[in-house]
């Protein structure tokens, strides 16, 4: 199913062990270059081999991607780790009229919303799987139809059916004084729309059941048949605020399957870019966090910071958040001496008031009274859910992929990844605020000791392939699957956004808490539904 | 607790002058090609400069290319990928609101009982995070909406205006009509953004519905991917007739809220 590169070179120790552990029935092929190994997988050794995987080895669940081939569904299972640098495709290719597919879900529970999400998209069946029921398409879209099976025309509007308006999905809990609240979709001052069903009986929430995809904009059909220059400007705009993390996974995929060499200012500049948008991103979670504990001042203080930061990245840039910069083969644009001036001028004092906002904050006990012990994530509950980005390493998983997949030239920037095990509200904020010394501390560094070069590769010719590009974006991990047909149009393109998730995770923390900590857990999280509703 | 207060003076006020003076900071607009509508005598040069632009901001007019403020996505491509490259102006370029409402029948919507308490309903139908992220900077010290009048309220039923951002996705046509209709008499609404005008990068699909105007009467559209928090000011104070927005074709007209020229 799939066509390997030509620089396939004998198998490392995983492919072997994975060969010899299954007596050499399956297909083990290994990418040395980009670190991925390729197992042609069979429908009867899929559980046992994700089992393997997820007990024996410690790999961690990335993503599900499906795509339609003419004669096949192609399933792509991805698999990292937090120790190894080696990523594990797990692919499966069926028949067209099979409809079935064993679920992992009751394996991998990061894998639960994902094949909802394939159910709802492609129709596919997930046997066993514990609750398959719809995620992304919501009632009033009828049974039996799928937006991005090939047959479906998304140029065109589609007529939904009538739905009750006062429609709520039902009740879980049950039992004397339990009620529903639903807070949602349109809430709060401007908060993004998502709705937010609590089980409560008076004070606890017993029970969160998030519906997301009010905001799905199907950028995943709407970029098939379209040029890869088209498909950029979806790629950094679906998600605004971590618009240039998506844009760089993008274009790594793009450079990966045309095989583009970025030059060493490029990859530079890009890292400059990343880790200016993950600071200026946690400035504003901050802020988040401030504001709905209700502390004005320090409210004030960190949007100020967040305010400067945007019109830093402005003045540098042009954008204020960072778009139409990535293009495939480098950025659009250098940094010359007087915007790394500007930079190198800025940062500091930015960092400064930073430092002295959270000296202030870490001393003033009714704002922490709200966020210590509030909206709790266990690490083996993390380790289930697989979740990414600052809220897993606040809960113990140090997974960061600018360390265990580096990409650009993390490789050779030293920085830490800042880890706590708590996994409350504060440590979520101080992981946030570590971070963001470390971006601050990233852009100094390379800030005064840019390559010589050029900012893009010279004379990129798109051609036909498909390959993963991933990035860390602010919020986590992100991977962006891209296919390039013949005509160097986007044949499929699949986005596992850190929002999507994460939010699968969320309830763990909103529940067993009182009602009014619920504001403070979710700011505390500092989600982006764009990111997940894509 | 004195400990913050001390911080809150200590920092000083950092809001903008404006609209008593124009604000001319770096680094609060993404700001537009310049000197538009530009004549061009080559029939080749306007075909590339036309031709770069993913969203038709720039279109040929005969011997001339002019440039359409609520198509353009700041995509840069006329700045970054052209040669020679178009001007662009960010310092002070940011007044972009558009109507196609004259300024009188917007004076007499709102009358002079709003120009100075004019509440906000935020409804997001699809925003990719950045609109709505200028529309808090509004809330926030550096530009404090209050100290003009405009607050945020929780619900529509307190509103006068509706501040629509995003493409209008399917899922969000409910909420959004249910919202409208929440609202007290006078209502007002503003487009916000590329998307909320014409459907922006996401167009009109199977998802989403390509604007806000075709589910609601829009009164002001504020172009711009996301508009500037100070473009969103100019729009506001232009809703209750404080400021004077350009005209433009009805939003819902074939030519999709296109400048007069």
């Amino acid at each position: 199913m799939e066509k390997y590169d030509s620089n396939i070179v004998r198998p490392s120790d995983l492919a072997e062990t994975i060969a010899k552990r299954w007596h050499w029935q399956l297909n083990v092929s290994l990418n040395a270059k980009l670190s991925q190994c390729y197992v042609e997988c069979d429908r009867s050794h899929l559980l046992d081999l994700c089992r393997w995987l997820i007990d024996d080895m410690e790999y961690d669940f990335a993503s599900l991607i499906v795509e339609e081939a003419s004669d096949a569904w192609l399933l792509r299972y991805i698999f990292y780790s937090e120790s190894s640098s080696e990523q594990v495709h797990l692919c499966l290719s069926l028949n067209k009229m099979e409809k079935t597919i064993p679920s992992i879900s009751r394996i991998i529970h990061a894998a639960d919303w994902r094949e909802r999400e394939a159910r709802d998209l492609f129709g596919l069946e997930f046997e066993g799987h514990p609750r398959l029921v719809n995620i992304v398409l919501h009632e009033e879209w009828p049974e039996g139809v799928h937006p991005l099976r090939k047959d479906f025309d998304g140029t065109r509007p589609y007529p939904h059916r009538e739905v009750e308006p006062s429609w709520r999905p039902p009740r879980v809990v049950q039992g004397p004084g339990v009620f529903m609240m639903p807070i949602g979709p349109v809430f709060s001052d401007a908060a993004e729309s998502a709705l937010f069903l609590l089980e409560t009986v008076g004070e606890d929430v017993i029970r969160t059941t998030p519906r997301f995809f009010y905001k799905f904009r199907g950028v995943e059909k709407i970029a098939e048949g379209q040029s890869v220059d088209r498909v950029l400007l979806l790629a950094e705009r679906f998600s605004g605020t971590s618009a240039f993390g998506h844009s760089l996974a993008f274009c790594q995929a793009v450079e990966t399957i045309c095989r583009i060499d970025v030059p060493a200012r490029a990859k530079t500049l890009r890292v400059i870019f990343a880790e200016l948008e993950r600071f200026r991103h946690h400035l504003a979670t901050i802020a988040g966090i401030c504001n709905s504990t209700a502390l004005a001042v320090a409210t004030s203080q960190a949007s100020i910071l967040e305010e400067e930061a945007l019109r830093l990245c402005c003045t540098l840039t042009g954008h204020r958040y960072l778009f139409g910069l990535n293009i495939p083969g480098g950025v659009a644009l250098d940094l010359g001496k007087e915007q790394g001036d500007i930079l190198r001028h800025a940062l500091p004092v930015l960092f400064k008031n930073l430092e002295r906002l959270y000296n202030l904050l870490r001393y003033s006990s009714s704002f922490l009274d709200r966020l210590e012990e509030v909206g709790m994530v266990a690490k083996e509950d993390a380790r289930s859910y697989g979740l990414v980005g600052p809220i897993a390493r606040a809960s113990g998983i140090a997974r960061d992929l600018r360390k265990v997949l580096p990409y650009a030239t993390y490789a050779e920037v030293p920085f830490e990844v800042p880890t706590e095990e708590e996994g409350d509200g504060y440590t979520r904020l101080r992981v946030l605020f570590r971070e963001a010394e470390q971006s601050v501390k990233i852009i100094t560094a390379l800030s005064s000791s840019l390559p010589e070069g050029e900012a893009s590769a010279p004379g990129v010719a798109v051609k036909p392939g498909a390959a993963l590009g991933w990035a860390e974006a602010p919020r986590g991990a992100t991977f962006h699957w891209l296919r390039i047909a013949e005509d160097g149009n986007v044949a499929r393109y699949h986005l596992t956004t850190p929002s999507f998730t994460n939010w699968h995770g969320f309830h763990l923390a909103a529940e067993d808490f009182a009602f009014q900590d619920f504001p403070i857990i979710m700011a505390t999280f500092g989600l982006s539904n764009a990111e997940c509703d894509r | 607790m004195w400990k913050w207060v001390w911080e809150g003076i200590r920092r000083g006020i950092v809001t903008t002058a404006y609209p008593a003076r124009q604000e001319t900071a770096p680094g609060v607009s993404p700001g537009f090609p310049a000197g538009m509508p530009r004549t061009v005598v080559a029939s080749e040069e306007i075909e590339a400069v036309v031709s770069c632009c993913p969203t038709e901001a720039l279109v040929r007019e005969d011997r001339q290319v002019s440039f359409q403020e609520q198509r353009c996505i700041h995509c840069y491509r006329c700045l970054r990928h052209l040669t020679p490259p178009l001007e662009w102006q960010r310092q002070g370029n940011y007044e972009w609101a558009a109507s196609s409402r004259p300024r009188a029948e917007m004076e007499k919507k709102f009358g002079k009982s709003f120009r100075r308490s004019l509440h906000l309903r935020v409804i997001d139908a699809g925003a990719c995070g950045a609109c709505l992220s200028e529309i808090e900077q509004l809330n926030k010290p550096y530009y404090n909406m209050h100290r003009l009048g405009f607050f945020l309220t929780p619900t529509p039923r307190d509103a006068d205006v509706l501040l629509v951002a995003g493409p209008v996705t399917d899922h969000m046509r409910l909420p959004l009509l249910k919202a409208y209709e929440a609202m007290p008499a006078p209502k007002g609404v503003l487009a916000l953004g590329a998307c909320a005008i014409w459907g922006g990068i996401f167009g009109s699909s199977f998802a989403s519905l390509g604007g806000a105007s075709s589910l609601i009467p829009v009164d002001i559209l504020v172009p711009g991917c996301p508009p500037p928090p100070l473009a969103i000011l100019h729009a506001l104070l232009a809703m209750v007739g404080r400021a004077q927005p350009k005209m433009c074709l009805p939003a819902d007209s074939p030519q999709g809220g296109k400048t007069h020229v």
